[in-house]
């Protein structure tokens, strides 16, 4: 069905191209992928080098240590604070005067279409690929833990964020850890801020753009036919272009309207799929316990898993990373802290809900292949699991939704396509923010950056997965660490404002306005 | 006791005709106008992070040539011809900020003119007199 149907679409296109076209084609992807591979390959290896005598990367480990120290040194504020971060969202706190200015919902909005995206969709797909249904357990156990370390972040965001004559407001890392660090009396935070800067360019193109290129054309691809990469990549840069130099308000907000509507018809038809199955729940969470803390014969058995899950947990909600401070923090409120508590919602929708339903639709329609026998997955020369048809990432989620409804992957192909969009905006105007504190403000300036964040979405296109996925990590990764480091040295400052805060919240000087 | 009249102004022709009911009405019973600007907006909307930061700015401007251009031109011309005048200018859903607003300040009457969408798409989108009609607090009247 599916080979008709490309056939039928690639008619046109490949009668044009019959010939030549196709094999100089092919190479122009395969130079891309090799010149690639070559040149951030000491980047991935120094960010994913495991322990000594481990298999188990440094990277992961102070990621899920930060994630803990946050979780304790507030006192689990994840959990308490819950119940009024939904509260702030709603409005509740929020003075009618300031109506017309960022509301704490926008806010949240804004930086969850950065985050929901690919991660959910072919992010969850790569961690239960390889490390099995186990995975999930340890993705979920990140998630919450990551509040903590988004409530951290994102309250430094806007309690140093700069505020311009002009009412514009800039936020994020390279503030706090500026400001924040001089606050102290302690030095190099502004080589921590330049660091995470240039982390953060870098990140803006590999996850936040090449990452998603990759993935669309993917997805495409599975449902058109095979075609090169670059010629998604020529199309999604004219569209990105047009958005962020030519300023092309109608796409990204069409785009902003549609992000949301897709990610809730995602999640509808995840659960409609799993209430279709719903002998089967009981079963997949059994796989998910049993495969956390025994691999079910994944690489790496539990290690393997547990790495896979909290490195997907990382990349998909990006907490720690630094970004989301980025974008919350142009909400108005005169309380710092009620954004931290907004942010910390952020992991739990995006880790703990959506990804957590990718990862049990792809258990429950039994993509993954076991070996009858002994009940373990079997594992592929790759390393990865096998599954029914030979499918990863995207399209093995892809595959998981169809073997339900067989018309699903093209709706799924458009979420991706629109998912993959956002989060390019979203990073290009993150990466931006990092370019002009290094280099400062200007036209000129901001222009090149934006022209160079085009050139790597046809190279992302183009690229191979293996190679794009292992840049778009380091790359993310590398910005966790200065954050986290920073992060470390400011929290004493979060830990007055949360008390003074709370105490004010009980003593009912802080009151609702509705 | 004198008549408060709550008009619903934005510039617009249907606005004026509004406006002008109001005038004749405040000059034969004696009673005072209350313009009110309402700016559309949703604290629940969505935003690219360049708007985010734009926002702050983008509403002052807002603020400003609403007050500027739309309001204090009326307003002298109001005064000019003797009736009294206040004037609200405010963000939020057009209905529900006007029903407030004529709550608080214990208005008699709310005047508006009719937003002239067609059929359709006041159906779909609800149209500012058609929700005034159902939630009104006092008596409306809606000049065509």
């Amino acid at each position: 069905m599916q080979q008709i149907f490309s056939r039928a679409a690639l008619g046109a296109a490949s009668l044009t191209f019959a010939g030549t076209a196709p094999v100089m084609a092919q190479s122009i992807d395969e130079k891309v992928n090799q010149l690639f591979a070559d040149s951030t390959g000491w980047f991935v290896s120094f960010i994913f080098s495991p322990f000594p005598g481990t298999s188990f990367p440094w990277i992961v480990a102070w990621l899920v240590v930060a994630a803990s120290v946050f979780t304790l040194y507030f006192a689990f504020v994840q959990f308490r604070n819950f119940g009024h971060a939904i509260s702030l969202v709603k409005g509740d706190y929020s003075d009618p005067n300031d109506a017309g200015e960022v509301s704490h919902f926008q806010a949240l909005a804004t930086a969850l279409s950065g985050t929901v995206g690919l991660g959910n969709i072919a992010g969850v797909a790569v961690a239960v690929g390889i490390g099995g249904p186990g995975a999930t357990f340890w993705m979920i156990l990140a998630g919450l833990m990551g509040m903590a370390s988004k409530f951290t972040e994102c309250t430094l965001g806007v309690k140093y964020r700069n505020e311009y004559p002009d009412g514009t407001v800039s936020g994020g890392p390279m503030y706090y850890l500026t400001k924040g660090f001089a606050e102290r009396g302690l030095p190099g935070g502004k080589i921590l801020a330049v660091l995470f800067s240039i982390f953060c360019i870098l990140g803006a193109l590999g996850g936040g753009n090449m990452f998603q290129a990759n993935q669309a054309h993917q997805q495409i691809s599975g449902i058109v036919g095979e075609y090169p990469g670059w010629i998604t990549g020529v199309i999604f840069a004219a569209v990105v272009f047009a958005v962020i130099v030519g300023g092309l308000k109608s796409i990204a907000r069409v785009t902003e309207k549609v992000v949301p509507f897709m990610g809730v018809t995602y999640v509808l038809a995840a659960l409609v799929i799993i209430i279709m199955n719903a002998d089967q729940i009981g079963w997949a969470f059994g796989q998910i316990f049993e495969g956390a803390f025994t691999g079910l014969g994944v690489a790496g058995g539990m290690v393997g898993a547990l790495i896979q899950g909290f490195k997907r947990a990382a990349f998909s909600n990006e907490a720690g990373v630094g970004s989301a401070a980025i974008a919350h923090s142009a909400v108005r409120t005169k309380e710092p802290i009620t954004e931290g508590f907004v942010s910390l919602l952020e992991p739990f929708i995006d880790t703990v809900v959506i990804c957590t339903m990718t990862a049990l639709v792809i258990i429950i329609s039994g993509q993954l292949v076991t070996d009858p026998e002994t009940g373990l997955y079997i594992v592929g020369e790759s390393g990865m699991i096998q599954t029914a048809d030979g499918s990863s990432g995207v399209s093995l989620t892809s595959a998981a939704f169809a073997s339900a409804f067989s018309w699903f992957p093209y709706v799924l192909a458009l979420a991706v396509v629109l998912f993959a969009f956002s989060t390019m905006i979203s990073w290009s105007y993150y990466g931006l923010k990092a370019w002009t504190y290094l280099f400062g403000e200007g036209k000129n300036k901001e222009i090149v950056f934006k022209v160079i964040f085009c050139i790597f979405v046809i190279i992302g296109a183009a690229a191979n997965l293996g190679p794009v996925i292992d840049f778009s990590d380091a790359a993310i990764f590398a910005m966790a660490v200065v954050n986290v480091f920073g992060l470390y040295f400011l929290m004493p400052i979060v830990k007055r404002e949360l008390q003074s805060y709370s105490a004010r919240l009980k003593s009912g000087e802080i009151r609702k306005f509705h | 006791m004198s008549e408060k009249f709550v008009v619903g102004y934005d510039g617009s022709v249907t606005a004026r005709r509004a406006l002008d009911f109001a005038l004749s009405r405040a000059k034969a019973q004696g009673g005072t106008i209350l313009l009110v600007h309402v700016l559309e907006w949703s604290p629940y909307s969505f935003l690219t992070p360049q708007e985010l930061e734009e926002r702050h700015k983008r509403r002052r401007e807002e603020m400003d040539r609403a007050k500027h251009h739309i309001l204090e031109p009326v307003i002298t011309e109001i005064s000019d011809q003797g009736v009294e005048v206040t004037s609200e200018l405010r963000y939020g859903k057009t209905a529900d900020v006007i029903c407030e607003i004529a709550t608080d300040q214990k208005a008699t009457q709310i005047i508006i003119g009719r937003d002239g969408h067609s059929a359709l798409s006041a159906r779909v989108f609800g149209s500012v007199a058609s929700a005034l009609v159902q939630i009104a607090p006092v008596p409306c009247t809606i000049v065509p």
